[in-house]
């Protein structure tokens, strides 16, 4: 579904990306793991055309997405940090986010499970952290596409969200979507992901089920199984 | 384009800095027309104030609200739109939120004095031309710089510099020049070099209208001499519309290369 081939990206004199090659299929979930700095994020943004890469291709559905726009349509993003213009209230950005996008929405469902429907004529100014993050999710899934993209989405999250968020997370699944997450969170990881790509020095440094991991460092928790990859290449 | 434009204009007209903006124009509008009782005295003494004051504003909105919005524009990004579509919505309502604020600002208090009735309400609409052209001169040039720099402090520090640059700086560099070299023909040199300024052609657009220019500097007399009014104006005129083409040409060049 997603292919990414010999991708290079430099910013000044660091390297981020060194010739990274990666194919993700149709379906499941895919956490995408590494230390700080990285690529995890660079390689996301190559993907959502943010980011442009000085070398490589990409391509999603076997087309290029390199300066296009149009494939967006089809994949569903959660920044990173959740930040919106202070003077619009909740409701509006919903419908402004909804008038960008010509498709079909269920924000009331995800309002409704997050419990936001007092905050909806609230200025987004106002809001905390976690609520400007509750929002976050709801502009996120409350689009049908095939390809969810997920950057740290467990920030600022109560323990009843997170909860929401990882049925959410399952049920889009059900449904055969593809989601990529990155986090820092490995018990969220161990919870949910299917495959782990794990990115070292701006290459992919392990591909595979967390089960083929925790084999391959013999090693039975994940965190220490990651810790034993991260340190593996330092010694 | 437009639904962008639509949110950008939104998001502005709704914070306080464009009414306090609003609130001060409208003030200076009422304080200048029913305090000073002669309506080109308060033009000039109004071009004064739009002159220094419009570029500095735009720059200063420019740069807070793209870093401001940076993340928001990261989600934009991530959105089935056009790059340069988003950034374009973004710049043209900043723009416009900013003239209207000028143009209503102003406009009230020489409503309310009477003006549509006197032969000074083109003198007038010419200055709220030229305030917004300054607007969006200015607005487009801080967009460049903030798109340039990814550090916020820098970024702020080199639109307030260009500021400075366009509003002080650069007449005094000129002043000097011309007097240094006295000796030689400067008419084609201060002709051309008040081009490249837009605030300085921006005074000489209203001094040519006011029909005092030969009495108010070396370039407005030049001017005059060398275009006539009509002919002067219409250069002028298109030389601001070239100030607002060229750095918007400059944002979509930058935009294709740029990693967010």
């Amino acid at each position: 579904m997603i292919e990414f081939k010999n991708l290079h990206k430099r910013f000044g004199k660091l390297t981020v990306l060194d010739g990274l090659d990666l194919s993700i299929k149709e379906g499941g979930i895919f956490a995408i793991l590494g230390p700080n700095g990285s690529g995890k994020t660079t390689l996301i943004k190559c993907l959502l055309g943010m980011v442009i890469p000085q070398k490589g291709a990409i391509t999603y559905n076997n087309k290029s997405v390199l300066r296009k726009w149009d494939y967006r349509n089809d994949l569903n993003y959660l920044p990173q940090i959740a930040n919106f213009p202070p003077n619009l209230t909740v409701i509006e950005l919903i419908q402004m986010v909804k008038n960008l996008r010509p498709k079909e929405s269920n924000e009331q469902v995800l309002i409704d499970l997050f419990g936001l429907n007092d905050s909806l004529q609230k200025k987004l100014g106002t809001l905390s952290g976690g609520t400007k993050q509750k929002v976050n999710i709801v502009l996120t899934f409350m689009f049908d596409s095939h390809l969810i993209i997920l950057d740290e989405p467990t920030n600022g999250l109560d323990p009843i969200a997170l909860i929401h968020l990882k049925e959410l997370i399952q049920k889009e699944k059900a449904k055969g979507k593809t989601i990529l997450i990155t986090t820092h969170i490995m018990s969220f990881v161990n919870e949910v992901a299917d495959e782990i790509v794990f990115i070292l020095d701006g290459n992919i440094y392990f591909k595979g089920s967390i089960e083929d991991l925790k084999k391959q460092t013999k090693n039975d928790n994940l965190e220490h199984a990651i810790a034993n990859l991260i340190s593996k290449q330092y010694a | 384009m437009l639904k962008i434009l639509k949110y950008s204009f939104y998001d502005l007209m709704r914070s306080r800095w464009s009414y306090v903006y609003f609130i001060f124009y409208l003030l200076l509008g009422f304080v200048l027309l029913f305090l000073n009782n002669d309506v080109s005295k308060a033009v000039i003494t109004l071009m004064n104030i739009i002159i220094v004051l419009t570029p500095l504003i735009g720059t200063i909105f420019g740069v807070m609200y793209y870093y401001n919005s940076k993340e928001f524009t990261e989600l934009l990004l991530a959105q089935p739109i056009n790059r340069s579509k988003i950034f374009m919505g973004q710049y043209l309502g900043i723009s416009l939120s900013l003239t209207l604020s000028l143009v209503l600002g102003l406009g009230i208090p020489f409503m309310a004095y009477g003006l549509f009735k006197s032969a000074a309400i083109f003198d007038f609409s010419l200055l709220l031309v030229v305030g917004s052209f300054l607007n969006f001169i200015f607005v487009a040039l801080s967009y460049n710089i903030a798109l340039s720099t990814e550090n916020k402090i820098k970024g702020f520090g080199y639109a307030i510099l260009m500021w400075l640059f366009f509003a002080v700086i650069y007449d005094g560099i000129f002043l000097i020049s011309l007097v240094m070299f006295d000796e030689y023909p400067l008419d084609k040199f201060s002709l051309i070099a008040t081009m490249f300024n837009p605030i300085d052609l921006s005074r000489i657009l209203i001094l040519l209208k006011l029909d005092i220019s030969a009495l108010l500097g070396y370039t407005g007399a030049i001017f005059r001499k060398f275009f006539g009014t009509n002919i002067g104006m219409l250069l002028s005129m298109s030389i601001l519309v070239m100030w607002v083409i060229l750095p918007v040409i400059r944002m979509n060049l930058k935009l294709r290369k740029k990693d967010f």
